[in-house]
């Protein structure tokens, strides 16, 4: 037996994973001003349907994307872990805003640094707040995460290292 | 009654209890002694010449780093003055924090009535353990206010029915608003996953 998936498998995977990339149920977890700009994105200006993420279920059985818009604070964060737990797989998890991502200016003793120190995420959203074309950049880089998933079951390679950073330590 | 007439009334009436009272920027203050607080409550709510019916506020100062830091890098290349400039006369100046005490409790009374407002300061000395009588068996709204002060200060208010903290989690460790605690410190109340 080889170890190469057969054309008929690896042609039903990618078939899979395009239903599944534009079939994005998401759970939207607002809690901050960031939700403007996520009301922005969802309304017909920028149309969030054309990726096929038009539809948010606000129950966590049925939603595949996690969207964490907003600041966390450590008194809700047992609440974000526990409905993370409660989504069915396969689920992605996007950091939506500066607050998400690093804690953002908050740097005080109520604040979670990061949703990534609970939980893992798969897209980063920065921005105080995002603008509605990041958000789509964001949810097209979501999308073919999600279709990379299928194609060998591997997760994707991290991005490319700009050229002008060649010689740089991390 | 007008500031003046406020302060002179309560100091007439608990002139032990009172250590000090002063007017600033059109608010009267009359500073307390630690174990007067109840019956000085008590007489500025049922008295009929007082009648303070509404607690506004109760909150607390930690004044361990007064004065002892830098002005903020912002305040003095923006113009905005800390303090009032000496050239601005002022009558009544601001007579300073309490002398020794780390601690001030800070209570606000209205009177609905009367359309008067007093304002209660409180040090309290005791660093370790700081301790003062709750005043929600005058004021039930003193209930969550008290809880507040507890949660950010933790200072004690003795005979409070039911002191747990009230905007941080119950596993929270310290006080935030102490100027002892760490700005940096962090209290991971699930714990990071790796």
């Amino acid at each position: 037996m080889s170890s190469e998936p057969s054309f008929l498998t690896s042609r039903l995977e990618e078939a899979l994973g395009w239903a599944r990339k534009f079939s994005i149920f998401q759970y939207p977890f607002v809690t901050a001003c960031c939700g403007m700009e996520y009301m922005a994105t969802a309304c017909s200006h920028y149309d969030v349907d054309r990726f096929g993420a038009g539809l948010p279920r606000f129950s966590p059985r049925q939603s595949d994307v996690l969207f964490v818009v907003g600041t966390i604070s450590h008194k809700m964060a047992p609440v974000l872990v526990r409905i993370h737990e409660q989504m069915a797989d396969p689920k992605w998890v996007v950091s939506f805003g500066v607050c998400t991502c690093t804690g953002g200016f908050y740097d005080n003793y109520a604040t979670v640094m990061g949703i990534d120190t609970i939980m893992p995420v798969d897209v980063y959203i920065p921005g105080c707040p995002p603008r509605p074309e990041m958000v789509l950049d964001g949810l097209m880089k979501l999308q073919n995460k999600i279709q990379d998933q299928h194609m060998g079951g591997k997760r994707p390679a991290p991005e490319q290292r700009p050229p002008q950073l060649e010689g740089y330590e991390v | 009654m007008n500031n003046s007439s406020l302060i002179e009334s309560v100091t007439k009436r608990f002139p032990d209890g009172v250590s000090a009272s002063h007017t600033y920027r059109g608010d009267a203050t009359v500073v307390l002694q630690l174990d007067a607080l109840l019956e000085t409550a008590r007489f500025l709510k049922e008295d009929p010449a007082m009648e303070m019916n509404f607690l506004v506020d109760v909150t607390a100062v930690d004044y361990s780093a007064f004065g002892k830091g830098s002005v903020p890098a912002f305040f003095s290349s923006s113009g905005v003055t800390v303090r009032p400039s000496p050239q601005i006369p002022d009558p009544d100046p601001w007579p300073g924090p309490p002398d020794k005490a780390r601690f001030a409790v800070v209570y606000h009374f209205y009177s609905m009535a009367k359309k008067h407002r007093l304002r209660l300061q409180v040090p309290i000395e005791d660093e370790t353990s700081p301790e003062v009588d709750s005043l929600t068996s005058l004021w039930p709204g003193a209930n969550w206010l008290e809880r507040e002060v507890w949660d950010m200060f933790g200072i004690v208010f003795r005979g409070h029915p039911d002191l747990k903290r009230i905007l941080m989690y119950q596993e929270f460790e310290g006080h935030p608003l102490r100027k002892d605690y760490p700005v940096a410190k962090r209290q991971p109340l699930i714990g990071p996953l790796n």
